[in-house]
């Protein structure tokens, strides 16, 4: 570690160092977004060894104990049990394996498609422009939990099948962001020096004009992942998307909200657990902006 | 050492070019660089609930002009008159909708993307706002290399020493090259994208009001920088601004714009000294003065400029001109060589004998001038142009003989 600081006292002056070791720097010594990392790494390590190691558990996340059914919260277990006397605080380590890849995954998959249908529509513009734009309207126009349905009833049902809806249909939302970013960022002056140079037009939308876009992409994407969580657990409502008796986080916020009053815990600690891995995901998009911007970036 | 030669030969070839063109700094006769032929762009303003173009905006309206190598040529005009559109034509930003280009000899309006590539590196810009020309999320080092790697010209191992040298060349020490554009001033932003414009070893540089944007200590750093380049490279400057006096500084030759349309061509000192065409003494007369005890008159013109989606008829400058005859309302006047070397459209100066015109530019101007408030009173200086480019002894000194004035 002191080595580290001593080298980085001056971390442009050296030679040979890549961006990504200033940026990294930066998002080192922020320390808001280092504990966020931190909790998605540890939600995300004990998802895994969980799925590979599942001893690690305190208890069998679908044993069902009747006679504990509703059990509060105690040092026997810690987040108490739900109606069927299952163990929370196994059901909520167990429900990150499939809560993070929903969300990871069709946000990836959002990200992907709607920034380059929306790089490709703003910068292009013109016909290729209104043909993009109108078909995100179409989509946009159908409540999205609908048009995952419909997604779903073509593709059948299944939590991978959940996860490629979820992500299409937020796909148009991406796809605005980005186009509206790119036709501000595309009149900036760097942009026609770019095509004065000789620049192809994918290098000028990759070099030129992505990186400029990019916090606002940032920002939504995090908060994509805590709707993409609560869309995932929306479809299983529906019988679409997480089975029971799958643990999954938004799938149980949702049965424990019945119970609300007789066991609020059946409730809370699934929320929270959706709620801190968000805010996490949030806080780390921050420090991430502000990591890439060379404005804000810490040195 | 390797770039050290290189940069020697450059500089001898620089030197050779200069001294074939410009043996006495007198850069007008020289082989003809640039060539632009009734150049024209237009853009649509309205269009009909289907799209087809209803009204459009004349930016630029047949314009032809040339520039020979080693010169600097100067485009002025108040905003909105169509110099800006000329600039971005020449560097292919922006497609003609009639006219031609012709470089070095060859026709460059329509080339296909590869051929134009070529092109590209010859011709360069240098754009107004230095906030708005660079990255904020590149490098110096990036942004001047990157002109250099994508068009292949070095390999990859010599350009970072070409990068400290371009930097080295226009001012910024070479250790700041890791830094981000956020992190300098004005000044320092227009040298960073003076050394991107050549990094690819261009031979006319189209300036885009590469000043204005900057104070005016500054203005004439960066003015005295591309005067040096120019002199040491070899370098053909097409330098638009809306300020006359940075325009006199750093022009051989002056072209005068009004909305859309050519009014005027000179040598600097001619234009100065004895403008022609009543925009251009209008023009001229609005040139302030720092001295307070100097009282003067000026040509006040009146009213706007008419909207270029409609542009009169006759003459572009008639409604507000303030010499105009029956014709200027009827048809706009062709740029004609009135004077040697000296090309003006006006109808005033039709049919009149060569040793005249002179006398009746003065005369127009001083029927226009009226006198303004200064502290001088008795002693009013009755010359409307006010602006001295260059004394009767500095012109000489450049071998330009000045029109006889008073």
């Amino acid at each position: 570690m002191a080595e580290a600081t001593a080298d980085t006292v001056k971390p442009t002056a050296e030679k040979g160092e890549s961006i990504w070791d200033d940026v990294w720097y930066s998002l080192s010594h922020n320390v808001t977004a280092m504990v966020s990392l931190g909790f998605i790494a540890l939600v995300a390590l004990l998802a895994i060894l969980s799925a590979i190691f599942p001893q690690i558990l305190p208890y069998d996340p679908y044993a069902q104990d009747l006679s504990q059914s509703f059990a509060a919260p105690s040092a026997a277990h810690w987040f108490g049990c739900d109606q069927q006397g299952r163990d929370i605080f196994s059901r909520v380590i167990v429900g990150g394996q499939v809560s993070l890849t929903v969300g990871l995954l069709s946000v990836s998959i959002s990200l992907v498609v709607g920034v380059t249908l929306g790089a490709i529509a703003g910068y292009k513009g013109g016909k290729v422009d209104t043909v993009i734009m109108r078909c995100m309207d179409v989509l946009l126009a159908v409540p999205s939990i609908l048009l995952a349905i419909t997604f779903m009833a073509a593709l059948g049902k299944g939590i991978d099948k959940a996860v490629v809806a979820i992500g299409l249909v937020s796909i148009p939302e991406y796809a605005r962001i980005v186009r509206s970013q790119i036709l501000s960022v595309k009149e900036n002056d760097y942009v026609s020096a770019a095509r004065v140079i000789g620049d192809s037009d994918a290098k000028i939308i990759f070099r030129h004009v992505l990186p400029n876009v990019a916090p606002s992409i940032i920002v939504r994407a995090t908060l994509g992942i805590s709707s993409a969580i609560l869309d995932a657990a929306a479809l299983g409502f529906l019988g679409l998307g997480v089975q029971p008796p799958q643990a999954e986080w938004g799938d149980m916020l949702g049965r424990g909200r019945n119970y609300i009053f007789q066991a609020p815990h059946a409730m809370i600690y699934p929320g929270l657990a959706i709620t801190l891995t968000v805010l996490a995901f949030n806080l780390l998009g921050d420090g991430i902006r502000d990591a890439v911007d060379p404005k804000s970036r810490r040195r | 050492m390797q770039s050290d030669t290189a940069e020697k030969n450059e500089a001898t070839a620089a030197a050779t070019q200069t001294q074939g063109a410009a043996p006495q700094r007198d850069k007008t006769k020289g082989e003809v660089l640039l060539d632009v032929q009734h150049l024209s762009k237009s853009f649509v303003a309205a269009t009909s609930f289907f799209g087809k173009p209803t009204s459009f905006v004349q930016a630029v309206d047949d314009v032809s002009f040339q520039i020979h190598r080693g010169e600097a040529f100067g485009l002025v005009g108040e905003s909105g008159c169509g110099k800006t559109t000329i600039g971005k034509m020449l560097v292919g930003l922006l497609k003609p909708t009639s006219g031609r280009i012709i470089f070095e000899g060859q026709d460059v309006t329509d080339l296909d993307p590869k051929e134009r590539r070529k092109y590209c590196r010859d011709i360069q810009l240098i754009f107004q706002d230095p906030y708005a020309s660079l990255n904020p999320r590149m490098t110096v080092s990036q942004i001047v290399s990157e002109p250099i790697i994508t068009n292949n010209i070095l390999p990859a191992d010599q350009v970072d020493a070409r990068v400290d040298e371009l930097l080295d060349r226009v001012g910024i020490r070479p250790e700041l090259k890791n830094r981000y554009p956020h992190e300098f001033s004005g000044g320092q932003r227009q040298r960073v994208g003076i050394a991107r414009a050549l990094a690819v070893n261009p031979k006319l540089i189209v300036c885009d009001e590469p000043v204005s944007a900057l104070d005016v200590s500054i203005q004439a750093q960066v003015l005295n920088l591309l005067e040096d380049l120019r002199d040491d490279m070899g370098l053909t400057y097409l330098f638009i601004a809306h300020g006359l006096n940075v325009v006199k500084h750093i022009s051989d030759r002056v072209g005068v714009m009004y909305l859309g349309k050519l009014m005027e061509i000179a040598p600097k000192n001619e234009l100065y000294h004895n403008p022609l065409c009543p925009y251009t003494q209008a023009l001229l007369s609005a040139i302030p003065s720092p001295d307070p005890h100097l009282s003067r008159k000026r040509i006040i013109l009146k009213g706007d400029v008419p909207s270029p989606i409609d542009p009169p008829a006759g003459c572009r400058f008639a409604s507000r001109c303030f010499a105009k005859v029956g014709a200027c309302e009827v048809e706009h006047p062709d740029l004609v060589e009135v004077l040697p070397n000296h090309w003006c459209a006006c109808h005033r100066y039709a049919n009149v004998k060569p040793e005249d015109i002179t006398k009746l530019a003065r005369q127009i101007q001083y029927e226009a001038a009226r006198p303004t408030y200064g502290m001088g009173g008795s002693d009013a200086n009755a010359d409307p142009i006010s602006s001295d480019p260059d004394t009767p002894a500095e012109a000489k000194a450049k071998g330009e003989v000045l029109p006889k004035s008073k």
